[in-house]
């Protein structure tokens, strides 16, 4: 199955993350909060006009920017 | 002396158990970030005194913000002085995302420090499904794990006793292996239950939607609005008002009989009467105006607003109004978050300039704080507004509110313009919604109150003397000549009016006795209040600006202070 990125999940979804792009700031920066590779996430929301992504994975609701959002690859389950 | 440093995620609860470890009081909520500065206590330990210090929350020991910074900070400083042995670290987890926490505490192991584990909110596991078997953790990573509940106080004698043998983790990773271990640890320690969804968990899907989340927004900023209203006019209306009015004026009234009625001590201790009586907003006495004005005018509104912003604080509401109004703040240059700064600044703009570090980079915070100096009016400001246009009716109120929406919108997109960088994208964890735990929010509450009293009553006086100085002296007539082609040039307001502007950098409150009587026009009358919010913030958030911004770009920020007041102020005199 090809892989999307967080922004054309819809909400609801759930999936696992395979890739998240980007430096190793950012990535650091994502995983602290525990969107890492291998995890599973769920999609919750997003706001319209490229307003930010919520997803949870694993407790933990976190938000995050379209931008951001976009750099994280997600496989479809 | 020992030193014991409370550290663990954002919003984990840490400042909870270390106001039980030590009896300090600090302020904590439910969203990231509200411990931006370490706190300091003490508590026994062995018979010793030991210090207790509540770390800003980390996710990681490798900062990506400025709060992150301050943590690592204070670990390493910390860790410098003293030697590792008379260091320990309370890790504080929450247990219901020991996944996500763990990877601060095995970063922590491998720094080498006695470490004592604290599984925080143990009490939520139950409801949510999560089994954690305490001892498996323990024997794995080899150092004490205590289940407690701070807000209720359980399992904190059980971490002061266990505080006695904090040990060094002999557990074993390998670098960039951080998250295959944890995945290791949770599958041996945690087990998940399945459940059904509680209600605040739909509330929570439902209030980040972006279709049902604005109207719900919408119906919960109306609803505090008018429970801050109402709250705020039944206190003075049934309370202070009769307190001063039927008690303290009658009383005052004795003691200006026996001053002799005027001179100069009656002036400033009384000040003028007025019709033969006291005027509790225009007399400008210490004992009179310098009392009325923060107690029975500012205080009242301090404690309704702050008492339904706490309730929004605790219940997890913020951040995901923040999520909401993304898309928006973006366009002033700061991302959604910077509305927790911006509320607090309602009710003192001094926490609000504190707060603006929950943002991530300089420009954000030069933006925000900049914004809400000119632009969000603090309790004191509103009241004063009430003050000054209140009689005139909700039109006047809204010209005065609208024409400073209007300025916080367009100095935001052209800051957002002309500054260079970009503003990052918002990045926050959005926690569960709970519900306040009342006994929490009331001592919280009266924190703040008790901060207001002691920051502004001694200023107002202070501002009060300084006015029948100023008066007795004929300096306000000289500074009024001086001002004149601006004040009334560009503004429209008498050359007296300067005064009011003078004092309102001490306070802004007090200025309102002294344009009321001027006998102004409602049209100058909303010039005016809108000039005293904007021209420059009062000397203790000026204050705190220097110490958040620095210097050199507060004085940026007042320069656009003072020119945007001029052309906003000079716009309203022409149109009106």
């Amino acid at each position: 199955m090809e892989n999307i990125n967080l922004t054309q999940m819809k909400s609801g979804e759930e999936g696992i993350i395979v890739a998240i792009q980007g430096g190793y700031g950012l990535r650091r920066r994502i995983e602290s909060l525990g969107i890492r590779v291998g995890a599973k996430i769920r999609k919750i929301s997003s706001q319209f006009m490229r307003g930010p992504t919520t997803v949870q994975v694993g407790n933990t609701q976190v938000a995050l920017g379209f931008g951001m959002a976009q750099k994280i690859i997600i496989e479809r389950i | 002396m020992r030193k014991i440093l409370l550290m663990g995620n954002p919003n984990v609860g840490k400042s909870v158990i270390f106001s039980r470890l030590t009896g300090v009081h600090v302020i904590a909520s439910n969203y990231s970030g509200t411990t931006v500065e370490f706190t300091k206590g003490y508590m026994r330990l062995e018979g010793e005194r030991a210090e207790v210090i509540d770390v800003p929350g980390t996710y990681t020991l490798e900062p990506t913000s400025m709060a992150e910074e301050v943590a690592v900070k204070m670990l390493n400083d910390t860790l410098k002085e003293n030697d590792n042995n008379d260091t320990i670290v309370i890790n504080i987890v929450d247990a219901t995302n020991l996944e996500r926490n763990l990877s601060l505490t095995l970063q922590l192991i491998k720094k080498g420090i006695p470490l004592v584990i604290c599984l925080n909110f143990w009490d939520e596991t139950k409801h949510t499904g999560v089994h954690i078997d305490i001892e498996k953790l323990e024997r794995i990573l080899g150092i004490p794990v205590v289940p407690t509940c701070g807000i209720t106080g359980e399992g904190i004698k059980e971490l002061v006793s266990r505080l006695k043998e904090p040990k060094v983790s002999t557990y074993q990773y390998k670098d960039g292996g951080r998250w295959s271990s944890i995945g290791k640890i949770i599958s041996e320690v945690q087990k998940l239950t399945h459940r059904h969804h509680t209600i605040f968990e739909r509330i929570g899907d439902a209030s980040i939607h972006s279709i049902t989340g604005i109207p719900i927004a919408i119906i919960v900023l109306f609803l505090s609005f008018k429970i801050v209203r109402f709250i705020g006019e039944s206190l003075i209306g049934y309370i202070f008002e009769p307190l001063f009015e039927n008690l303290w004026a009658p009383l005052m009234m004795k003691l200006s009989a026996l001053l002799g009625s005027s001179g100069f001590i009656h002036d400033v201790l009384i000040g003028k009467l007025i019709d033969g009586g006291i005027d509790f907003v225009e007399s400008m006495g210490l004992l009179t105006t310098g009392l009325f004005v923060p107690i029975a005018m500012v205080l009242p509104y301090i404690v309704a607003f702050y008492l339904v912003l706490s309730f929004l604080e605790d219940s997890g509401y913020l951040p995901r109004l923040g999520v909401l109004l993304d898309n928006f703040m973006h366009k002033l240059g700061i991302h959604g978050l910077a509305i927790i700064p911006m509320l607090l600044g309602i009710g003192c703009n001094v926490p609000g300039a504190m707060a603006t570090r929950v943002l991530e980079t300089k420009r954000e915070r030069f933006i925000a704080a900049t914004l809400m100096a000119i632009a969000i009016p603090c309790m004191a400001q509103i009241a004063m507004v009430f003050g000054l246009v209140g009689k005139y009716g909700a039109s006047a109120l809204m010209l005065v509110f609208g024409t400073l929406f209007i300025v916080w919108v367009i100095l935001g997109v052209l800051m957002n313009l002309i500054l260079k960088g970009e503003s990052p994208e918002i990045f926050v964890e959005i926690p569960p919604y709970r519900f306040p735990y009342f006994p929490a929010l009331l001592k919280k509450l009266w924190m703040r109150v008790l901060w207001f009293l002691k920051e502004a009553v001694p200023l107002v006086l202070l501002g009060v003397l300084i006015v029948n100085i100023l008066y007795a002296l004929h300096i306000i007539e000289f500074i009024g000549k001086l001002a004149a082609p601006v004040v009334t040039g560009i503004l429209g307001l008498p050359k007296d009016a300067i005064g009011a502007l003078v004092v309102g950098f001490l306070r802004k409150d007090v200025a309102v006795g002294m344009l009321v009587p001027l006998g102004l026009t409602m049209n100058q009358m909303v010039i005016a209040s809108v000039v005293l919010t904007m021209y420059f913030p009062c000397v203790a958030t000026f204050a705190m600006l220097i110490k958040e911004l620095g210097i050199v770009d507060m004085l940026k920020s007042a320069g656009i202070m003072i020119l945007s007041t001029l052309i906003v102020g000079g716009i309203l005199n022409l149109i009106l």
